[in-house]
């Protein structure tokens, strides 16, 4: 970790403000480490974030990062690839900020196959205002706005991202950081919407609510309740429950909006070659 | 080479801002359909593919806004179009393009609110909202056109200003304007005046993009350049980082505020009628304008020295001239489809000279007939 520090995070960006025993820097790490491994040129690479604990990693870290509006990430994402195609473009967003304030655009920038990489870090809660209940807690858990139990159901938002036209869509937690990098780098291979789910843990919002106090057992829960996608299916009925699969749970090839919007501009007349060069 | 002499044709208002913005540069689009701006979009869906631009049809305003503030800082000259529910849900992200210094136009045409209101009638209920919309501490351009050829130049202008100062301007039709046909002469793009983004040569590892440069304006360079920075709504440093030092954020505010303010100068626009005289001064704009320089036509006529003040940015407001005329005339009507929005602006700035509204919140446009009443009415 202290070389990928030195390597990508921005001069005097730390200290960082995540709680003791957050994922949040566990999931970045696996982030950097697809970056090494693949030798991705940093001036390439656009990191866009919402709002939330795990969108504020895009401020440490030193590519071309935007910080935006608080579920909008994925619109302005969009305008950025669609302005300049030729950069990878990431999107780092916490569940509340995903899944709630920005469900729609989530659904949007699904069904276009925007050729986006979507990191959702999931701790179950908003942890930026303190621990209140997201569409993600799981039913029963106590948060600062649920103290009673959270009564709602849990959105299943990789099969919503799936639905809805992702072309990879995959889930892994904070504790398996191995295949969190190796499902980055599938995503970043397909030409289209990937979308990854890590589970992460928030013990200061949501642990110490729910008799989970110690990150080291949140992490354990993770290693315990994930089962890669392969076995999950195989389970009998009732025994998956209380588990989650793991790894890419769903892929397709489908051709991602630019490739359409080229083909659409060519049939209005466009010269594709010299695209964007020049103006009438 | 034959000289293309520029034709005259019979154009739309809305038709006119798309035609305009693409004279501009303007390269993308990102919008949602909303009466009565929809021929924006609409137009733009037809002109940009061909010429290799992008238009984009959003999932909401929200979203619209959000991705024209991205394609801006990817470095296209970017526009969207809208009308008042369509411009609430916008607010946000224009205080973002604001904090971030992202340019952009917004073009809100005014239709009768507040919410669903009368979506196909006319109304200028925005001018406050385009003004305070967004929360915060914050500068704000905005032109009213009132007229289509106005609607193209300022459009054009609209675009050149939100690249000159890095900030979101807006442009405040009514439905009148929007939906008018008359005669327009586009200029040949030659002819156009046209801003482009200040480029920044190469990488240079000390550069810090939000440092002002003359005018306080930044010379911020588009993203995927070589320069990596970060852009953020909080309030941050010169290096774009996020900061809770009381003074950045005073220095920040200060210098977004003072970037319009203190170059007011080279933003007011203002067209008079018949004022060297007037002892009643109408004050009008967009569609109603026409109405008032019709009734201080019949005014004169009548031997009533009457004339019009038509403030062409709204925002800034050009406070100096009322305050000059003020001092001149013995009153001043405020002609508005609003409740009033505008008339407490101009009282603000008219020391004691009574300022009379003129309000309409029906729908329709107010009438030549109208206004000379009140003139009449006043003179008498």
């Amino acid at each position: 970790m202290p070389e990928l520090i030195m390597d990508y995070f921005r001069p005097g960006s730390l200290p960082h403000m995540w709680c003791p025993g957050c994922g949040t820097g566990i999931v970045l790490q696996s982030f950097l480490r697809t970056v090494q491994r693949m030798g991705l040129s940093r001036d390439e690479v656009v990191v866009v974030g919402g709002i939330g604990c795990s969108a504020r990693a895009v401020s440490y870290i030193d590519f071309n990062t935007v910080h935006t509006t608080h579920g909008r990430a994925l619109a302005f994402a969009t305008g950025i690839k669609l302005a300049r195609p030729d950069l990878l473009v990431f999107v780092l967003m916490g569940d509340g900020d995903a899944s709630a304030i920005g469900g729609n655009h989530l659904i949007h920038a699904a069904r276009r196959n925007m050729d986006l990489n979507v990191l959702v870090i999931n701790n179950s809660v908003y942890g930026m205002t303190g621990g209140q209940c997201s569409p993600l807690t799981p039913a029963g858990s106590k948060t600062a706005t649920s103290p009673y139990g959270s009564m709602e159901r849990q959105l299943n938002l990789t099969g919503l991202a799936e639905a809805a036209g992702a072309t990879f869509v995959a889930r892994s937690t904070a504790y398996h950081s191995r295949l969190t990098s190796d499902l980055i780098e599938q995503g970043i291979a397909n030409k289209g919407f990937s979308f990854i789910e890590v589970i992460s843990q928030c013990p200061t919002g949501f642990g110490r609510k729910n008799k989970m106090a110690d990150p080291a057992a949140m992490l354990q829960w993770q290693k315990q309740s994930a089962l890669p996608a392969e076995k999950f299916i195989d389970l009998p009925p009732g025994d998956a429950k209380g588990k989650f699969p793991i790894g890419v749970l769903y892929k397709n090839q489908a051709p991602d909006f630019m490739e359409m919007y080229l083909g659409m501009s060519s049939r209005a007349g466009c010269d594709n070659d010299n695209r964007g060069k020049g103006n009438e | 080479m034959a000289r293309v002499v520029p034709m005259a044709r019979l154009m739309q208002g809305n038709e006119a801002v798309a035609e305009a913005a693409v004279s501009a540069g303007v390269m993308f689009y990102a919008g949602y359909p909303i009466t009565p701006s929809t021929e924006i979009a609409e137009h733009m869906a037809k002109r940009l593919p061909p010429l290799g631009g992008i238009f984009i049809q959003m999932e909401d305003e929200i979203s619209s806004i959000a991705a024209v503030i991205g394609a801006s800082l990817g470095g296209m000259k970017a526009i969207t179009a809208t009308s008042g529910p369509g411009f609430s849900l916008m607010q946000e992200n224009i205080g973002y393009a604001v904090m971030a210094e992202v340019p952009c136009v917004i073009v809100n045409v005014m239709r009768l609110g507040p919410s669903t209101g009368m979506p196909t009638a006319p109304g200028q209920g925005d001018v406050m909202q385009a003004r305070w919309g967004t929360h915060g501490d914050h500068p704000v351009i905005a032109l009213c056109p009132s007229s289509v050829t106005e609607a193209h130049d300022l459009t054009v202008k609209a675009v050149n200003l939100a690249e000159k100062f890095r900030t979101p301007v807006i442009l405040l039709l009514d439905e009148v304007v929007a939906h008018l046909r008359e005669r327009i002469v586009i200029p040949s793009r030659e002819n156009m005046e046209i801003v482009e983004r200040k480029k920044i040569p190469e990488e240079n590892g000390s550069f810090l993009p939000y440092r002002p440069e003359a005018g306080g304006v930044p010379a911020i360079p588009d993203i995927g350049r070589g320069f990596r920075f970060n852009v953020t709504g909080l309030v941050h440093d010169q290096r774009g980082i996020p900061s809770n030092d009381p003074g950045v954020a005073a220095d920040l505010i200060s210098r977004l505020l003072g970037k319009v303010n203190n170059n007011a100068g080279e933003i007011y626009t203002s067209d008079g009628y018949m004022l060297e005289d007037a002892e009643i001064v109408v004050v009008a704009y967009g569609s109603v304008a026409r109405s008032a320089r019709r009734a201080v036509k019949e005014a004169r006529a009548e031997g009533i020295p009457a004339g019009m003040w038509r403030p062409v940015s709204l925002w800034p407001f050009p406070a100096g001239e009322i305050r000059e005329l003020s001092r001149r005339v013995r009153c001043i009507i405020v002609a508005e489809m609003n409740a009033g929005q505008l008339a407490g602006e101009v009282e603000r700035h008219a020391g004691g000279c009574p300022v009379v509204s003129l309000g309409k919140v029906s729908g329709e446009l107010i009438s030549p007939l109208e206004i000379f009443r009140r003139i009449k009415e006043v003179f008498s």
